[in-house]
């Protein structure tokens, strides 16, 4: 499936809207203002380097961030505002509508309790099941997802697993809730390259059977180009590119979209030097006056100290946040929408 | 699970006896029971007649060998003072000390657990902060500080309870709360850094995610794991149930195992002091091995871990 961007940005009719949302810890902005719509049924990708916002992104929008952190904007699901919601309201959108699943599945499952029980715990929240019925649901869930002699592992523990059976057993739990998003934040990082492949193919499957909504988050352009239909890419606490995930990798805008793509291994046959970006991503303390990447921006001009850029239109579906993308053409030209 | 348990029980065994012997060897080493036990100017025949009576004339590790296997038969020899069975003098002292040792710990598990959770689940709240200077300062101030501090307010200046003695059970509670205060100021510390380290866990942000409310997250997720260490210090506290008064019981003249320990030691009475010992390394052994066992309950990874290292 895939969803064209209105010229504000924003998809039609979004299931989940976050408008403007700035994260700050100790006084430190580290968000600085995030849109971001996802659709009904959409896969969308969230790519960066470490420490540029995306983890932080979903955790606020679920307010699952530490008290110390201070947090605004919006986050709207359907009518509900999520953004300093009652913790009732969130407990029933966490889990019910959207569920989230983390890096490390060894360390993201309780040690102490069975993973039945764990799995068992969101059904009985939000699937309104209890006694034998979570048991046989849980079971059921297992075998969906891929776990192998599904009964017995309900009675073990999450150490008794390996990495990648476990993050199956957080994606059954995720599921558990029957929930309209699910937001996995670099679901596969943690596992080695053929289990990689195995959940990523696991999370499009379901995608395919549940119509669920996917926000993957990577670092890794090459895990979001197989599994999702758009790409925000995001530095120093910003998006700074939007677009289909095709024409985002056939012609990137900004530079560093642009220095990512040369930075991926290739696919098949030609080989390629690997150009990573030099430099690294600014602390969120110490930010240049004007864009984030001048720094380490290859095209970087005087002009670029100016001010922020902000992530504009730049063709049908397309925004970046480069006041030199302005020239780029769109891959597949189509008459912009509000023409 | 059953070699784990014997395994476990050999090296508690073990430890015992180590304990013995050290006993023994420091005891023997730092003077001459006869000396102390009779006077000075006795005369050199009857100090001679007791040395041979007690065996103190033989070579040490003949006296060695002699005293661990009276031990292993159950036979803990006589005070060298009156002649009755050590066992015997120091089994009547048990009650006295445990009547103050159980309410203390009642009050350290009582008043230290909740504190702690309480005090990790507001971090940086005024309660938080008592609890904290509380705690630094329970762990700093020595008991038999605490205790004269304590006696100071409470028998002198405003003479509302006794300071010393055993008449009646008003007596033990200035014993008690000077046992307790540092105690519960200790736990608490522990169970606060247990659950702080647990609550930064990524799982619990897990349970979170799912929904679940916090108060459920607190109770079903946190506390359970943060059982694991706290179990530790509380196995500490119960091991020391019979050595943990010395002091106290000293400052308060509380007729009880501590009181005896020092007393004989400076008798040199050389089997009572040995016979506590004994006692106080077996419970000190004993709570170690429930704690070890109790890991096993609690988590399942150390479970599994037992089992492997057993095989
Ligand atoms: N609990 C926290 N306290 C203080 N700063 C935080 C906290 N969590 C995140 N940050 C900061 O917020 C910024 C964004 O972090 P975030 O975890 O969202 O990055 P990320 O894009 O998910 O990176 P990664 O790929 O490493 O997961 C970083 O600078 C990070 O140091
Ligand atoms: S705005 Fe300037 S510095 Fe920033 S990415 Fe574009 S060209 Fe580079
Ligand atoms: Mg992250």
């Amino acid at each position: 499936m895939s969803t064209v961007l209105d010229r504000f940005g924003t998809v039609a009719d979004p299931l989940v809207e976050i408008n403007g949302l700035t994260v700050a810890f100790d006084g430190v902005k580290v968000l600085h203002g995030i849109d971001l719509s996802v659709a009904r049924g959409e896969a969308v990708g969230l790519v960066g380097e470490s420490g540029c916002g995306k983890s932080v992104t979903w955790l606020a929008a679920l307010g699952l961030l530490p008290k110390k952190a201070s947090v605004s904007g919006n986050v709207r699901l359907g009518s509900t505002e999520l953004i300093d919601a009652e913790p009732d309201v969130l407990d029933t959108v966490r889990g019910g509508r959207i569920a989230m699943i983390f890096q490390d599945p060894a360390s993201a499952l309780n040690p102490v309790l069975r993973l039945g029980k764990q799995v068992g715990e969101a059904l009985a929240l939000h699937g309104g099941l209890s006694g034998a019925a979570i048991r046989a649901e849980a079971r059921r869930l297992f075998d969906l997802v891929g776990i192998p002699d599904a009964a017995r592992r309900l009675d073990a523990f999450p150490h008794e697993l390996s990495g990648g059976q476990n993050q199956r057993v957080m994606i059954a739990m995720a599921l558990a809730g029957k929930p309209d998003l699910l937001v996995a934040d670099e679901p596969t990082t943690a596992l080695d390259a053929t289990i990689q492949a195995q959940i990523l193919e696991l999370l499009t499957k379901i995608r395919r059977e549940t119509d669920m909504a996917l926000v993957l988050i990577s670092h890794d352009l090459g895990v979001i180009s197989q599994t999702c239909d758009r790409v925000c890419v995001m530095y120093a606490g910003r998006i700074i590119e939007t677009a289909e995930a095709q024409s985002l990798f056939d012609t990137p805008l900004h530079p560093y979209t642009q220095g990512l793509i040369a930075a991926l291994p290739p696919l098949e046959g030609v080989r390629r030097r690997l150009d990573p970006i030099e430099g690294n991503v600014p602390e969120p303390w110490n930010l240049p006056p004007g864009c984030a990447f001048a720094p380490r921006c290859p095209r970087r001009g005087e002009a670029c100290d100016a001010g922020v850029p902000p992530l504009a239109w730049k063709a049908p579906g397309r925004f970046a946040a480069c006041i030199k993308a302005l020239q780029a053409e769109p891959v597949r030209p189509r008459e912009p929408v509000y023409a | 699970m059953l070699r784990f348990f014997f395994l476990r029980l050999g090296r508690a065994a073990l430890t015992v006896a180590l304990v013995v012997t050290f006993a023994f060897v420091v005891l023997r080493l730092s003077g001459d029971p006869a000396l102390i036990i009779m006077s000075v100017d006795a005369p050199p025949e009857a100090i001679a007649a007791f040395r041979k009576a007690w065996g103190l004339d033989d070579p040490i590790w003949l006296q060695y060998l002699r005293y661990f296997s009276a031990i292993g038969q159950g036979e803990l020899g006589q005070s060298m003072r009156d002649g009755r069975p050590a066992l015997e003098l120091v089994a009547e002292r048990i009650p006295a000390t445990l009547a103050l040792t159980l309410p203390a710990l009642a009050l350290k598990l009582g008043i230290g657990i909740p504190a702690g959770i309480y005090a990790s689940l507001h971090r940086d709240s005024l309660i938080d902060r008592i609890v904290m200077v509380t705690a630094v300062a329970g762990f700093t101030v020595p008991s038999f500080v605490l205790g004269l501090v304590l006696v100071l307010i409470f028998s002198v200046q405003l003479g509302w309870l006794p300071s010393g003695g055993q008449e009646s059970w008003r007596h033990a509670i200035l014993p008690v709360l000077t046992l307790g205060i540092g105690g519960a100021a200790v736990l608490a510390r522990f169970t606060r850094s247990a659950m702080l380290e647990v609550l930064g866990q990524s799982y619990i942000r897990t349970a979170s995610a799912k929904g679940v409310p916090w108060p459920a997250v607190v109770r079903g997720h946190a506390l359970p794991n943060a059982a694991v260490p706290t179990v530790t210090i509380v196995g500490f506290m119960v091991g020391s149930l019979i050595a943990g008064a010395v002091v106290v019981e000293s400052v308060f003249s509380w007729p009880g195992v501590g009181r005896l320990l020092v007393v004989s030691v400076a008798n040199r009475d050389l089997a009572i002091v040995q016979c506590i010992l004994l006692l106080v390394a077996i419970t000190m052994v004993s709570a170690n091995l429930i704690v070890d066992l109790l890991y096993g309950v609690l988590d399942p990874r150390l479970r599994s871990g037992a089992k492997a290292g057993a095989h």
